[in-house]
Order: structure tokens, then sequence, then C-alpha cells
């Protein structure tokens, strides 16, 4: 891309945070009809980069122009009059509300007292048209495939004429094709002069649409460079400031006797739909069964129903030859399962409590922890000392409340509570989501440790690459269904992406 | 993790912990002394005058102290129902209720038993089983409502204010009805005065302080203890902090509930108990109005610490019983201190709500935060 016009551009933005400097004199542009992709870690300050070219939040120094004049932006109202645009990484979407409802929303165009969607309604066709984005204006939002509400948000943008749309993460929700998809969108849209602010912690991606690539690091740009002239691993060195070992060591490890069996269970949600249908599956001692999907294809509610925290509507869960279908999560929990759950701070940790009572937060009514009923302080304190040093948690003490850790603290406290167990199945339920890179390689060892140690592991993860470097077998789960069980070995991304999709299992 | 300095040292950690918590209150009392001080000089009293009158009146001799402690004994055991609820996650309204229940069965052991079984009973028989009943029966009358919540999702809230209404009308209904007290002088709607041998001993001669304020102290320390130190506390706290890591934890979350709702219910139902056995030895229509609520307010002001509220028991009791002496000075009505009070509950819970509204805003930033967990 040759020297354009720059549409964007932050000049030593400064932003404090209690405790935190997440931006420090940060400099950033965009040029016209590029795409700029942010890359950096959890926490690297892109997203408040982004919230402050947005509006939501304020810089305490530095300035921002746009098309060459000085901006003030305020709240997201001035942006969008400046013509940014934003594609947040939830979607500010109503489910209730048609596409062209919820186009409107907050710009509402009325004819004679009421909603004029049927003039709404044909200027998103329009732009349906111009940009290659296929929305229907008339459908409600709800039932829409994730690909497509991730359009009505691009949409959104258009249709108050940003001209510069930044999208926050957009590829976390989205199949490896409906991504393809939203790269071909993402260049019709350069094509047509808008020019994008790609905000990603994926290499693989930025590599593969990013005209420049500006990483972040700890608030502070560190470089930014041409996909032409970087690899993987140099980017994946500036976002971590240190060697990264990207691939997961893992020897080949033989398969022992059947831990968890799985046999035709349904699972029905809190609103009681049912989202698992008659699955079975086994996992064995000292191997790794991954499932692989699109968040939201019944994998909560399947590893809910095989923790206790659910009870599935039919079907059978055997551990170890013991029948637990729809058992208290303590009766699994002693007949030697370790739960890493998706979501830690709803399930997996009380915030307000000091990392040792977290640690002991599934053992505290049994010895050492207790004693006739009166818990011991000691006991609990030696624990929290031991797996503080054995797991690696960076806490100033053991008191300190879990709630004061790192996201990747709180993850290796948990982690360390449930791998320390004498446990025969270990469930992890997306156990590095939204963790830093060194945290995801720590986690991931112990993830084959476990195995190699002949624990029974089922691996739940909608990142695909985790997935694939953790499992030695896949299973393919698709609205409710499991729809392929494979040898990790003898498939690929696009076989998996495939199936993640919705594409029929060939007889082989 | 930031700036946040921990202490390994226990006792420094206890100090911290202390002076954090009772940081607000203080203020908020001071505050509401201050304005109320200004209040008073408005409507042309002199504020020094009616605050020493206060505290001679709350303190100022034995007899006054032991008032003082006669009020505090069922405030405290209240204060606690309500904070033991509020650890739990619950919010119990319905002290007022069960407090109401535990002293009607109180009183009816107290005063029907010996009849019933036809000779008298000894003290340590009859006192203690009067206060277990009391209990027992607070216990059951809040346990109905955690049932309600714990298996159809029932409102707590809602429920307990229902419940008063049906405890207290039914009292109210008893106590003109069958267990009226007969002598042919009463007209009042109370209960026979309870035998000898169901009440509590005096402490001093001519004093009304009687054993029931060491046994609040007791009690609150045993419930310190409870929520502290055993497991059950463990599985309460964790439940009140966070059902869905209780669940996860393999805390049977609805007996918990259940259990949580039942022990608040007997602190409250002792409360009553307290009251009948220990001072008025009989159950009179109206003795307590007000005690459960004020508890919401004493848990609120502790901090559901208990002994946070042991001291704001001491508080409201001294400035309840301090009133009279108040008015006889500066001839200002007692309602100033019900404003008093109430300017105190408004600082510490407008505290609560500008903590509340800080808090959505620090988390708000926090979300910022939270994407940057690596930092």
């Amino acid at each position: 891309m040759s020297e354009s016009k720059i549409v964007l551009e932050a000049k030593g933005i400064t932003k404090q945070f209690p405790g935190v400097l997440a931006n420090d004199n940060v400099n950033f542009d965009l040029r016209k009809g590029e795409i700029h992709a942010l890359l950096g870690e959890n926490g690297a300050g892109k997203s408040t980069l982004m919230n402050l070219l947005y509006g939501l939040h304020n810089p305490d120094k530095g300035e921002i122009s746009v098309n060459g004049k000085i901006a003030t932006i305020l709240s997201p109202k001035d942006s969008i009059a400046l013509g940014i645009g934003m594609v947040h990484q939830h979607f500010m979407l109503i489910p209730v509300f048609t596409v062209a409802e919820n186009v409107m929303l907050g710009d509402e165009t009325v004819k004679n007292g009421s909603l004029d969607r049927a003039t709404v309604a044909a200027k998103i066709t329009e732009i349906s048209k111009q940009y290659g984005l296929d929305v229907d204006p008339n459908a409600l939002v709800g039932p829409l495939p994730v690909g497509i509400q991730q359009r009505v948000e691009i949409v959104k943008t258009l249709y108050r004429n940003a001209e510069i749309v930044i999208l926050d993460e957009p590829t976390a929700v989205l199949t490896p094709q409906e991504a393809e998809d939203l790269f071909r969108i993402m260049r019709d849209l350069t094509a047509r002069g808008v020019s994008i602010i790609f905000i990603t912690h994926k290499l693989k991606e930025v590599l593969a649409i990013a005209d420049r690539i500006t990483v972040m690091r700890a608030g502070r740009v560190i470089n930014t460079v041409n996909p032409s002239e970087t690899d993987s691993a140099q980017l994946a060195n500036m976002m971590v400031g240190r060697q990264v070992i990207l691939t997961v060591d893992k020897k080949d490890h033989e398969a022992e006797q059947e831990i968890l069996k799985v046999e035709g269970i349904s699972v029905r949600d809190q609103r009681d739909l049912e989202t698992v249908h008659n699955v079975s599956f086994t996992v064995r001692g000292g191997e790794v069964l991954g499932i692989a999907g699109v968040q939201g294809n019944g994998q909560t509610e399947l590893s809910e129903a095989l923790t206790g925290l659910r009870s599935p509507t039919s079907g059978k869960v055997t551990i170890d030859g013991k029948d637990l279908t729809g058992k208290s999560p303590r009766v699994i929990t002693e007949a030697g399962l370790g739960h890493i759950p998706e979501d830690r701070q709803r399930h997996g940790l009380v915030l307000s409590y000091s990392v040792a009572d977290n640690m002991a937060l599934c053992d505290y009514y049994h010895a050492p922890f207790s004693s006739r009923g009166v818990i011991q302080p000691k006991a609990l304190d030696e624990n929290s000392r031991r797996l503080i040093s054995a797991f690696d948690v960076r806490t100033p003490s053991p008191f300190v409340n879990a709630g004061k850790l790192s996201g990747g603290n709180q993850q290796k406290v948990i982690v360390a509570r449930e791998l320390s167990r004498n446990v025969k199945l270990v469930i992890a339920n997306q156990p590095t989501r939204g963790l830093d890179v060194g945290s995801i390689e720590y986690i991931h060892g112990e993830i084959i440790k476990m195995r190699d140690r002949g624990v029974a592991v089922l691996l739940i993860s909608a990142e695909l690459d985790e997935i694939m470097a953790l499992s030695d077998r896949i299973a393919v789960m698709y609205r409710g269904q499991i729809v392929a069980i494979v040898d990790a070995k003898k498939t690929t991304r696009e076989q998996l992406g495939l199936w993640m999709a919705g594409a029929q299992v060939q007889a082989a | 993790m930031q700036s946040e300095k921990q202490s390994n040292s226990p006792i420094k950690r206890l100090l911290q912990s202390i002076s954090d918590a009772s940081l607000v209150p203080f203020l908020a009392i001071l505050t509401a002394v201050v304005i109320g001080g200004i209040i008073i000089k408005l409507v042309g009293g002199d504020p020094f005058l009616a605050y020493k009158g206060l505290l001679q009146g709350a303190f100022g001799s034995k007899k006054a102290l032991s008032e003082t402690a006669v009020w505090a004994t069922p405030y405290i055991f209240a204060g606690l129902a309500v904070a033991l609820a509020f650890k739990g996650g619950l919010f119990n309204i319905g002290a007022e209720g069960q407090l109401a229940v535990g002293a009607v069965f109180s009183a009816l052991i107290g005063y029907a038993l010996p009849e019933w079984l036809g000779f008298d009973l000894p003290i340590y028989i009859h006192l203690p089983l009067a206060i277990f009943v009391g209990m027992l029966t607070g216990g059951i009358w809040a346990g109905i409502v955690g049932a309600l919540k714990a298996y159809t999702g029932g409102h707590e809230v809602i429920n307990t204010i229902m419940m008063n209404y049906i405890a207290l009308n039914t009292t109210s209904f008893l106590l003109n009805g069958i267990m009226k007290d007969r002598s042919p002088t009463n007209v009042i709607a109370r209960t026979p005065l309870i035998a000898e041998s169901a009440r509590m001993p005096e402490i001093f001669d001519g004093l009304r302080i009687h054993w029931g304020f060491v046994l609040a102290l007791l009690v609150a320390f045993l419930i310190w203890w409870l929520l502290n130190k055993t497991t059950l506390g463990f599985e309460i706290r964790t439940v009140g902090l966070n059902p869905d890591a209780a669940q996860y934890a393999g805390i049977n979350v609805k007996r918990t509930i259940i259990l949580t709702m039942m022990l608040s219910g007997a602190l409250a139902g002792l409360a009553g108990s307290i009251e009948v056995t220990g001072l008025n030895y009989r159950h009179e229509l109206g003795f307590s109005i007000g005690y459960g609520y004020d508890a919401i307010a004493i848990a609120l002001l502790g901090k559901s610490h208990p002994l946070g509220i042991v001291l704001a028991a001491f508080l409201f009791a001294a400035m309840r019983n301090g009133a009279t002496r108040m008015q006889f000075l500066t001839q200002l009505p007692v309602d100033l201190i019900s404003m008093i009070q109430a300017l105190i509950l408004l600082f510490v819970a407008a505290d609560a709500i500008i903590r509340y509204i800080y808090r959505i805003k620090s988390k708000g930033e926090r979300v910022v935060l939270t994407r940057g967990w690596g930092g």
C-alpha cells in the first residue's frame, strides 16, 4: 500500500487508571483505505487506546486528530460525528429487534410520529449491496448466526457514515470460515476507501490480512511493522517481550483404561431448551479429548452436566465405572474430578476470599482443612504456600484476596487447586480464555503433565489452536451434537472448521 | 496487587481491617451528631446541654448504665440475626415477626407449661426450655421463608415482610384471646406472668440489667466464631458471596440458605425470648415496636460484624435511653433522637450508595483493566 493520506492520528496518548498506566505516550496513525492491525496481549492497552479514540474514556495527555484536524472526542457521539465507528467484541444488539431497528437505534428515522422502517431498510439494502454485506433488514437479530450479527454491527457503523471502523477482536466468536468471510468484507470495505483498525491477539490473522501491524505491550507501542517483513515468532516476541514457545511439547502417550464414559446424555439450559442432544463419548486415562466448537453450541451445558452443576435430562455419565449421572458436584469431585470451570470469576473463585481460602474451596470440609467442623487455618496456610510455590502463583501473600490477582494468576489458583488433588479426570473448560501468553504456556504444560501421569483430560475450548495443540483426539460439537470424533493427527484446521460450521461428516 | 500493602502479621491485619471497617460508621455518627447539634441550635435549644443530657441519661449513673444495657440486649440479638442473614446473602426484614413469635412461645412455655404438667419445673429445666422454644419457633418461622427462597426462588424480602404481618397480627389475636392475662384488673393485651422458674435471675439488686445481656455478648462471640472458624460459617459466607462458586465447590446451596434463615430467625426469636424471660416476665402487645427494624439499621451500622453490632447496639441503646434525660434538661422532644438516628443511618446508607456508585465507576474502569490481566 502506497503512502496515502493519514485519516486518523493519535500522538503521545497517555491514560492512567488507578494502579495501571494503561497507555504510555502512545503514537498511532491510520491511513486511508488500510487495515491497520493493533496486536497485543490482553492488558497491553489496545482496548484502552480504542476506547479513547471512540470517546468512552478521555486521555490524560496527548492529542487525536482526524483528517488532519485536531479532534476533541468526549463521547461516542463526537466520534460518530467524526466518522469513527466501532464494532465491539460483545455486540451491542437487541435480539428482539429487527436488523433495521437495531441499525437505526439511537439515530431513529421518524415519519408521522412512528419509525420509518421502510426508508431505513432501503438504505441498509443499499449499504449491503455496496459493500458486499449480505443482511436482510427485516430479519430479527436474535436468531441470526453470530457472523451475520457482526455484519449488522458493521452496517450500523456504515449507516452512520463511518469512514474509520474499529473492529475489536472480531474473530473471537467466529468459525474459521466466518472469519474468512469477515476478511473478505474487510477487504471490500478498504477497497471502497474505508479505513479499518483491527484489534486482535491472533498472530496468524494479522499476517493474513493487515497492511501494517502495530504491536503494543504494557501500555506502550513496541513497533509498527509491515507483515511482509516479519513472522509469527518475531511478533510473539514483541508481544510478550521474551522468546515464546508457540507449540506445546507433547510426547506420544499410550491411552489407558476408560475413565469418563458419557452415554447418550441430553441437557436442557436454564430456558429449558435442549442444548445438548444425545451426546456420547469416552475419555481414557492418559489422553486429552478436545471438544472443538464455536461458543454456544452446547459446550457449557455439557460440561455443567458432567461436573454436577446441572442435571442431564437423559443418558448416563460414569467416571471410572461409577455411575454419577445427575449427582452433586461434591459427589463427582470425590469420585476424582478436577474441574477448571469456564467462568473463573463466577464459578471458580470467591473473589473476596483470600488465595488460601480459595485454594481449599472444594476441600474445606475434610481433614486436614477442618476437624470436627472447625476450620484449621494452619492447614489452609500450609496448603496455599505449597501450591503458590509449586504452581508459580504470583501473589504478595496467601492472605491477599483472589480478586486482587491478575487473570492469569487467578486461573493458576484454580488450576493449582484442581490439579493438586488426587484426580482421575480433569475437565478443563476454556482454561486459557483471556490469559496472557506466558500463563497459557504454563497451563498447557500442566494439562499435558496430567495426561502423561495417566489422568483423563476433557478439554473444551473455542480456540481451535488450543484444541489442536493439546488433544490426542478431537470431537467437534455443533448445535448440541458431537458431529465428529477424529484422531488429532489425522485432521486439519480446515476440516475441523467445516465441521464446526455444520458441514456433514462424509462417510470415509 | 498494585500498591496494596498486605501485612503478613495477623495482628496487623486485624487492626487494619478494624480501622478500615469502622472509619465510615464513625464518620457517619460524627456527622449526624454535628448536624443534629445544628438543628437543636436552630430550634432554639442548647446543643451542648442536649448532648450532655444524652450522655448523662445513657451513662451518668449505675441505673443509667443498667438501662442502656437493658436496651442494648434485644438490639444485639436482633442485630446479629439480620447480620447473619446478610453474611449468607439474605436480607431478613422479618426479625420483628420472628421476635414476636419467639416471645409468644417463650411466654407460653413460661406461664402455661407448669399448668399443663400439673407440677412445677426446676429453673434449670424451665428457663432453658422457654428460651429454646422461643429460638426454635423463631427459627422455624424464618426457615419457612428460607425454604421458599431455596425451592421456589420467592424473594426473602417480600416473604419476610408478609410473614411479619402474619406473625404480628396472630400475636395480637392470641394476646387478646386465648393467651390473654385473665386477672380481673387487666385490660391490656398481654399474657399472664411467667412462672418464677422461667425467669432469669437478677444480676444486681434493684437494677434491671439481667443475665440476658451477658448472654447477648456471649452469643455475639459465638456467632463470630461460627462465621469465621467453622465449616458451616465458611459455607454460609461462600453462599452469600458467590452462590455459583458455592455450588461448584460442592456446597448444598439450598440447604445452606434454609439453615442461614433458620439461624437468623432463631437469633431474632432469642431476642424475644430474652425480653420475656429476663425483663418483662410476660409478653405484651407492642413491647417491641421496632426492635426488628432497628436491627437492620444496627446490622448495617455494625457492618455485619458481631463486634460492630455490639457497638452499634450500644449506640442505639444509649440514644434511646439518654433521650429522656435530654428532654428533661432541654425541653427538646425525644423525637430529635430518632432524627439523629435516622441521620446516622442515612450517612451509613448514603456511604453505601456513594461506594456503590464509586464501585460502578471503578468497575467500569476495571473492565478495561480486566482485559489487562497481564498488566
